[in-house]
């Protein structure tokens, strides 16, 4: 069995701690909804707070991998981002993916 | 790692970056408490998923709410949250578009698991950034919703920051704070839900 305290040992049962973190993932997956739909109405700043909780999660979750992987990965978003301004989102990707591709074949 | 264990964590935890961090942290000789605590902040973000997109989710059935949270991952939560910016989000296209993605997730496991050593070099190939290309994608989806500009750059700034000062998976919630902090303080302070407001 795993031992919580402990340090994990491959030879332990990983199986056990594998269906913990599938139970605290799904918890975090409802939390929110749980704890929102206790309240009748929804405040104004609520609402545009949770309104700005995709632009603003995604953005977060963006800007390392675009920063931190070598100036292929930023002018390959940079291109996806303006290509966005164009186009549908399916062709912006295949089009920010194509130049990272190219961008690395001539080893930048 | 078997590759039972591998399989079991795709299809019972079905998150990408919660399984990354199990991974790293198991790398680390860590005590299970970590790891539990590193799936608990990397997936802190789902919290605020959930309070978003329950309230889009008037057509489903409690039992239907309560089986497509266990699907939301970061595509399925931005596409639904795109999808009902321009109609109501119907419980068929979300299971269909989820049962597409957790059929992928489990092929890709099985195959990364199976076959991931033959790839030699899969930066050539652009795998690393295939993610992050898509997300940019989803970002300008919402650009026409209020306040956007302000939000994404408060985020984005925020999340550089506390990548470098603190370190990931924070600057993901903590970046993210920025921008709904951002949000908060644009937001008109009275006003009625629902009179005004018109989701670009």
């Amino acid at each position: 069995m795993v031992d919580f305290l402990n340090t994990v040992d491959f030879g332990d049962n990983l199986w056990v701690l594998i269906i913990v973190l599938a139970i605290v993932t799904y918890m975090t997956r409802i939390g929110g909804d749980l704890v929102l739909s206790r309240f009748k109405s929804i405040h104004p700043r609520v609402d545009a707070a949770l309104e700005a909780v995709p632009a603003a999660v995604i953005t977060a979750i963006v800007i390392p991998p675009a920063l931190t992987n070598g100036p292929s990965a930023f002018i390959a978003m940079m291109v996806t981002m303006l290509a966005c301004y164009k186009t549908s989102p399916i062709i912006s990707m295949v089009i920010g993916m194509g130049t990272l591709a190219a961008l690395r074949y001539f080893g930048l | 790692m078997d590759l039972f264990d591998i399989m079991l964590s795709s299809i019972t935890i079905f998150a990408g970056a919660s399984q990354f961090v199990f991974l790293e942290i198991l790398g680390y000789q860590a005590p299970a408490w970590s790891i539990v605590l590193g799936v608990f902040a990397v997936n802190f973000r789902h919290i605020l998923y959930s309070a978003s997109l329950g309230r889009s989710m008037g057509e489903f059935s409690t039992m239907q709410k309560f089986t497509a949270f266990f699907f939301m991952a970061d595509p399925m939560f931005t596409s639904s949250e795109h999808r009902a910016s321009q109609q109501p989000l119907m419980p068929a296209y979300y299971f269909g578009f989820a049962l597409i993605q957790y059929c992928i997730w489990i092929v890709f496991t099985y195959l990364g698991a199976a076959f991931g050593s033959l790839i030699s070099d899969p930066q050539a190939l652009g795998v690393d950034m295939l993610l992050p290309i898509y997300f940019m994608t989803m970002v300008m989806a919402f650009r026409k919703r209020k306040n956007w500009f302000p939000i994404v750059v408060a985020s984005g700034i925020g999340s550089a920051f506390f990548y470098h000062f603190v370190g990931p998976p924070w600057h993901i919630s903590l970046g993210a704070l920025m921008g709904i902090l951002a949000a908060v303080i644009m937001a008109k302070p009275s006003g009625f839900i629902g009179v005004e407001e018109d989701d670009g």
